[in-house]
């Protein structure tokens, strides 16, 4: 399998405090990613620093022999999508809100080939039933939806999502994830999510990266997740096991004083 | 990539529909009262006369110079000011991520009102007329307009330079432009204190916002400046549509936050002083024009900055007719109106809830 997307030496400042240091990691087509680490470690800035939603202080994205971080806002658009953590509303159909995701593709306005897309984008997910809902009247596993919709319509070749899960009902969570999972088998394309959910990380994620103090601690498959590196991360003692089948965690010793 | 099929669905297409009918609709409704606007008045003239001296038909010399010396500016002003606010306050509202955003909030009204008072007690440019029509003239107008527009600018570059050194968020222009009005309307005050009672009523008066003002000379620029940032907004609907799907949204879709809020808030601001400073006060079109619009056409900019133009021009032109005949033949207090018109209508829609 050849790397499509290869993150190199990346850091990012925020003031004079270093944030992120020295990232790197690589990833494959059909892949999903997720990114773990505790709250405040610097994962959504690392999402962000991908597409330039901020700016690294060093380091390249190379995506296909391309820099992204040498291109313009638009040409980013054209190749990576984002589902940030909160989608706002407003009264807009669901149609409109993900058309809205055409942006980096539209000159003065729509043509029909956008239209066909944005259809093709409901019908794939699903989605047909709302197309003409207003999206300040649905709920949260729907907007969530939209949001991916809408970076789907962007075409891109690499989707990052932002604690795509946090807000949402068990059956929501693992319909969202299963969602992206079939995106990213479809379209050849990779994910890169972060998420605090080990269990669901472990459940739809091919490769775990875990960052502390900036840098990455560790990264790889399934196998590097051991109770070692959750509690040198989190700083939790946690317990391993298998139930039917699939690899679960669980924290450890919680004493109640 | 997608497997898409060419198929573009036709309920969506409905839906858009219904939104250009709504907008053409108001357009209608624009020229009908723009006739109605001019036949009214002192001297009342058929309408049927209105459109046959308009295309250059007229019969009576009389009616010819009132239509095209009086009526015809200050209508085709009212329809100017109307879209230029509305246009104004919609990429406000957009832009600041705020409904409350209009000319108005962000302390360019207050300045221009301040410029005016400035001009008229400082620089001596008021005076008393006993007229019927005008108790109170002033005597030196383009004085007034000038200075007021250059306080409106000065409170446009303080917002700018302090969201240029503080960060564009919507926060800090819009408590920037708060704490500005709230100066300006101090200063006003503290002017008035010392002013002559011919000098409290000039400024006064110039602050009720009066079509009537506009001239077949300052008319065209008006004209041109409210034209040229309509347009500008229309360019950027994509970009405000974005916006109002949140900051990141917006930038991961391609879009250059600070630079569309910093320049659209430049023209926003640019348009409303060039009215206000020409016009004087006229609140309330650029508040609720685009609220009106939402009701029926929903927030998408693509129909909501053209539908807000219109509502603009059909709120400010409704508003100077009814003026004209209630009041007459005294002063025009427009500002007055467009709240007494506005302000019910409003509260209906609001009632009412969204169109779907």
């Amino acid at each position: 399998m050849t790397k499509m997307l290869t993150v190199n030496e990346l850091k990012f400042m925020y003031r004079n405090k270093n944030v992120l240091n020295e990232i790197g990691f690589s990833i494959e087509q059909g892949q999903v990613i997720a990114v773990l680490g505790p709250n405040g470690v610097g994962k959504t800035t690392l999402l962000k620093c991908l597409n330039r939603i901020l700016k690294p202080r060093e380091g390249t994205v190379m995506l296909d022999e391309e820099n992204l971080l040498d291109l313009d806002i638009m040409a980013i658009a054209r190749r990576v999508g984002y589902v940030p953590q909160r989608v706002e509303t407003g009264r807009l159909t669901a149609f409109d809100a993900v058309l809205l995701g055409r942006r980096p593709h539209i000159g003065w306005d729509v043509v029909p080939r956008d239209l066909a897309i944005v259809n093709a984008v409901f019908k794939k997910l699903g989605m047909e039933a709302f197309r003409l809902s207003f999206i300040d009247e649905m709920s949260g596993g729907e907007l969530q939806k939209v949001a991916i919709a809408r970076a789907l319509v962007q075409e891109p070749r690499v989707l990052l999502l932002d604690e795509p899960t946090s807000n949402l009902d068990l059956k929501n969570q693992v319909d969202i994830l299963t969602t992206i999972r079939e995106v990213v088998r479809d379209h050849n394309i990779a994910a890169i999510m972060t998420m605090h959910d080990l269990n669901l990380a472990l459940r739809f994620a091919d490769i775990f990266i875990f960052i502390k103090n900036g840098k990455v601690h560790v990264h790889g498959s399934q196998d590097i997740i051991t109770p070692l590196v959750i509690e040198e991360v989190y700083g939790l003692p946690v317990m391993i096991g298998e139930l039917g089948g699939v690899r679960c965690v669980i924290p450890g010793a919680c004493k109640i004083t | 990539m997608h497997t898409e099929d060419g198929i573009v669905p036709q309920d969506y297409l409905d839906y858009t529909r219904k939104k250009v009918f709504w907008i053409a609709g108001s357009l209608v409704l624009v020229l009908v009262l723009f006739v109605l606007a001019i036949s009214v008045g002192a001297v009342a003239i058929p309408p049927v006369d209105v459109l046959q001296t308009l295309f250059g038909a007229g019969t009576s010399s009389k009616w010819d110079r009132i239509i095209w010396n009086i009526r015809l500016p200050q209508a085709l002003a009212a329809i100017v000011a109307g879209t230029g606010l509305a246009v104004a306050g919609v990429a406000m509202q957009s832009i600041l991520r705020n409904p409350l955003a209009s000319p108005y909030t962000l302390g360019i009204s207050s300045a221009g009102a301040f410029g005016a008072a400035v001009s008229i007690i400082v620089l001596g440019a008021g005076k008393i007329q006993s007229t019927v029509a005008n108790p109170v003239t002033i005597t030196n107008p383009y004085l007034t307009t000038i200075v007021a527009f250059f306080f409106c600018m000065l409170a446009t570059a303080v917002i700018l330079l302090i969201s240029h050194f503080k960060g564009t968020s919507p926060e800090v222009m819009i408590l920037t432009g708060v704490a500005l009005s709230a100066l300006f309307s101090a200063g006003v005050m503290f002017l008035q204190f010392f002013s002559s009672d011919t000098q409290l009523a000039a400024v006064v008066f110039w602050t009720f916002g009066d079509v009537g003002r506009s001239t077949w000379e300052t008319l065209p620029f008006m004209a041109v400046v409210v034209a040229g940032a309509t347009l500008y907004f229309l360019f950027n609907r994509w970009n405000y549509n974005a916006i109002d799907a949140g900051d990141e949204t917006a930038q991961s879709i391609g879009v250059n936050v600070s630079r569309t809020r910093l320049v659209g808030m430049t023209v926003a601001a640019l348009v409303s002083a060039v009215i206000v400073a020409m016009l004087g006060v006229i609140g309330f079109v650029g508040l609720v024009c685009p609220h009106m619009m939402r009701r029926l056409v929903g927030d998408d900019q693509r129909y909501l900055i053209p539908g807000s133009a219109v509502a603009g021009a059909v709120l400010l032109l409704a508003s100077d007719t009814v003026a004209r005949v209630i009041v007459a033949p005294y002063i025009r207090p427009v500002a007055v109106l467009t709240a007494f018109l506005g302000a019910p209508v409003f509260i209906y829609l609001l009632f009412r809830g969204y169109k779907r």
